[in-house]
């Protein structure tokens, strides 16, 4: 047989049916729900008289709109109060399993899923949310869908898609001491912009992701579609394994053993020929932060923000223009020269132990400076039980960081976690896209190490050279 | 679902790359839990004062514009977020297509399952109706899905590509999970055949 990437392999071992011209009927291993983009699916679902096909292969969590604090109180917003009781009315109804925000395994959709073991390799994996290739990260195609899909899920376990082309984004070298996955994904999609991976499935190759932690490769295929990518994967090897075994939903026993040897064939053979290939040069790789209003506007922490006048058509200098004015600047500024009013640090991007270790470790020792509100939210109850058992919390607290309970809180503004207009946050989330963070918010992404840094700063610094 | 043959209709321009959908609608309008009223929040931050009012100068609030049924706009329209919201929101302020040089890949499959068409044309046809927008007064389109063509009634021309599994669907209104329902006996037979 030809060789094959490992997209093929798992794309390949989910075909229903195909015919040719036509898109493919693929098996769905595991589906996951959130209380935002699933109330109209279960409605249709009622409407039609129809069940939940696969109600084994189906999970749901309250983690969009839950407070990441006060959680012994009534909800003040009235609306997130009737979606996430519409939720837990529709688990009900349907037999779901379903993790409340009361639940010890509630947490952010795409943390939980890894967490759990649930999230494995060689799966297809699907969620109302756009973030879902972030479970690529063990091996697995994983990749976002609408409410209408949603719906079409639930009852046919089932999803037509067209084959995408096929992407090697592959970075070698070694990471710098500071620099992280998150600055590896920022400068890939600066690389190829909003569009690169439109119509493509991404496979993250090379020694930057092969000697990346889980949480890392995480941090990398989460952001697959800020590059137009609704999926994203790398190839499990010895770190994925190590990650799986043991966890609650993995296999056991003989199983484990067969499902390794499995799980290790799904590797893209000798040979396999991808669409396009993107290259980076991991050595070369600064800490970035986002000067605009999409994520491929990004730059190394020690550059300035470009003027309008810099690029070429008029149609990208109106465009630029408009994110300058946006985000309250008027280019040419030295990036460290920006202050920040607000640091986030949480997201299903960078909610992790190793985000939280990495933004601690920063954090150590010293206070936030006055003027800033600085957020910690972690990915998870079993993410927060951890930190506190490592005593990360204690940390975060003496530098004036607050400790929060999981959720997507300020990273869409769903919840009361916003900025008001006009506030800059240094945020570890995903978008900088215009009022994401509440209605004239402006948005600098950045690593967690960066968030934290700036924190203590007040204005964003180069945490090479931090002390 | 509602049909799909062909649309005649005024074109709103938004000369914009990468309108997002965030910027279609805010999160913070994804709590409703019903498919309706999405069409008045559609743009809420671009086209709404902080109290309300029309801001000007934005194409929706624009009355050259005004009943406008066809979207025109810059390249990566609808790119982020996999909210549905997004073509309802557009889909129930009256629109039947939206038309740039192309589109984020989520968006792109929640139009389908919507009845509301997305066109991809070149950099240039865009351009060049987004000019004719802009200077003829109630300048209108023909969108045509099955002769997969956009025209004016002024010279222009272009056609377009769709799938024809989705032209199909849209063409006759099909719900997609009556059609793989019909697919029960494969369903069931991969099902078997995994154990």
């Amino acid at each position: 047989m030809a060789p094959q990437t490992m997209f093929e392999k798992i794309w390949d071992s989910h075909v229903v049916r195909e015919e040719p011209g036509k898109p493919s009927l693929l098996y769905v291993d595991l589906h996951l729900v959130h209380e935002v983009t699933s109330p109209q699916a279960f409605d249709g679902l009622r409407l039609n008289s129809r069940r939940v096909r696969r109600l084994d292969r189906t999970v749901a969590v309250a983690d969009h709109n839950v407070p990441t604090n006060n959680r012994d109180k009534p909800l003040e917003d009235e609306v997130s109060k009737a979606q996430l009781e519409a939720m837990q009315r529709n688990a009900d109804e349907f037999g779901l399993e379903y993790f409340d925000m009361f639940s010890e395994k509630q947490g952010i959709v795409h943390v939980i899923g890894p967490e759990q073991g649930r999230t494995q390799p060689g799966m297809i994996i699907v969620c109302g949310d756009s973030h879902t290739a972030t479970h690529g990260a063990v091996g697995a195609m994983a990749f976002g869908i609408g409410t209408s899909e949603v719906e079409h899920v639930l009852a046919t376990q089932c999803i037509w898609q067209a084959k995408p082309k096929t992407m090697e984004v592959r970075v070698e070298g070694s990471l710098a001491n500071g620099v992280t996955p998150k600055d590896v994904i920022l400068a890939v999609i600066g690389k190829i912009g909003t569009s690169g991976g439109i119509g493509h499935a991404i496979e993250y190759t090379g020694s930057v992701f092969r000697s990346m932690s889980m949480e890392g490769r995480m941090t990398v295929c989460n952001m697959s579609i800020e590059a137009g990518a609704r999926t994203g994967m790398v190839a499990p090897d010895e770190t994925t394994f190590a990650y799986l075994k043991g966890r609650e939903h993995a296999p056991q026993g003989a199983e484990w053993d067969a499902a390794v040897e499995r799980w290790a064939a799904l590797r893209t053979d000798p040979g396999a020929q991808f669409d396009a290939l993107v290259e980076l040069d991991g050595s070369e790789a600064a800490p970035q932060v986002t000067w605009g209003t999409n994520p491929a506007q990004t730059l190394p922490v020690d550059g300035r923000v470009p003027m309008a006048d810099s690029f070429d058509s008029s149609q990208e200098q109106a465009a630029v223009e408009k994110a300058l004015a946006y985000m309250g600047l008027s280019g040419g500024e030295r990036i460290q020269d920006i202050a920040v009013d607000t640091v986030f640090i949480g997201s299903c991007t960078n909610s992790r132990i190793e985000d939280l270790r990495a933004a601690a470790a920063i954090a150590s020792g010293k206070k936030k400076a006055d003027s800033v509100r600085a957020l910690v939210v972690p990915g998870s109850w079993a993410v927060k039980r951890q930190a506190e058992e490592e005593g990360l919390d204690r940390v975060f607290s003496e530098a004036g960081f607050e400790w929060r309970d999981a959720g997507c809180s300020m990273c869409l503004a769903m919840n009361p976690d916003r900025l008001s207009p006009g506030e800059r946050s240094a945020s570890t989330s995903n978008r900088n896209f215009e009022g994401r963070q509440g209605p004239g918010g402006r948005t600098h992404l950045v690593s967690p190490p960066m968030a934290a840094a700036a924190a203590i700063a007040g204005r964003f610094v180069d945490v090479r050279e931090w002390n | 679902m509602e049909p799909f043959t062909k649309h005649a209709g005024k074109v709103v321009p938004y000369d914009m790359p990468n309108v997002d959908t965030d910027q279609i609608i805010p999160a913070r309008f994804l709590k409703k839990i019903d498919r309706v009223g999405f069409g008045e929040l559609l743009f809420y931050e671009l086209r709404y004062e902080e109290d309300g009012s029309p801001k000007p100068g934005f194409t929706l609030n624009d009355p050259r514009y005004a009943g406008g049924s066809v979207l025109v706009s810059g390249p990566q329209f609808g790119i982020g977020s996999s909210r549905e919201h997004a073509p309802w929101a557009i889909q129930q302020y009256g629109f039947r297509a939206v038309i740039a040089p192309s589109f984020g890949d989520i968006f792109r499959s929640n139009c389908y399952q919507n009845g509301l068409l997305p066109i991809v044309l070149s950099p240039a046809e865009v351009d060049s109706i987004i000019a004719r927008a802009q200077e003829i007064d109630g300048y209108e389109v023909t969108v045509d899905l099955e002769a997969q063509e956009v025209r004016d009634a002024h010279g222009f021309s272009a056609s377009f590509e769709i799938d024809p599994f989705r032209k199909e669907n849209l063409v006759q209104g099909l719900d997609d999970i009556g059609l793989t329902l019909r697919r029960e006996e494969d369903i069931a037979s991969f099902e078997r055949a995994r154990g």
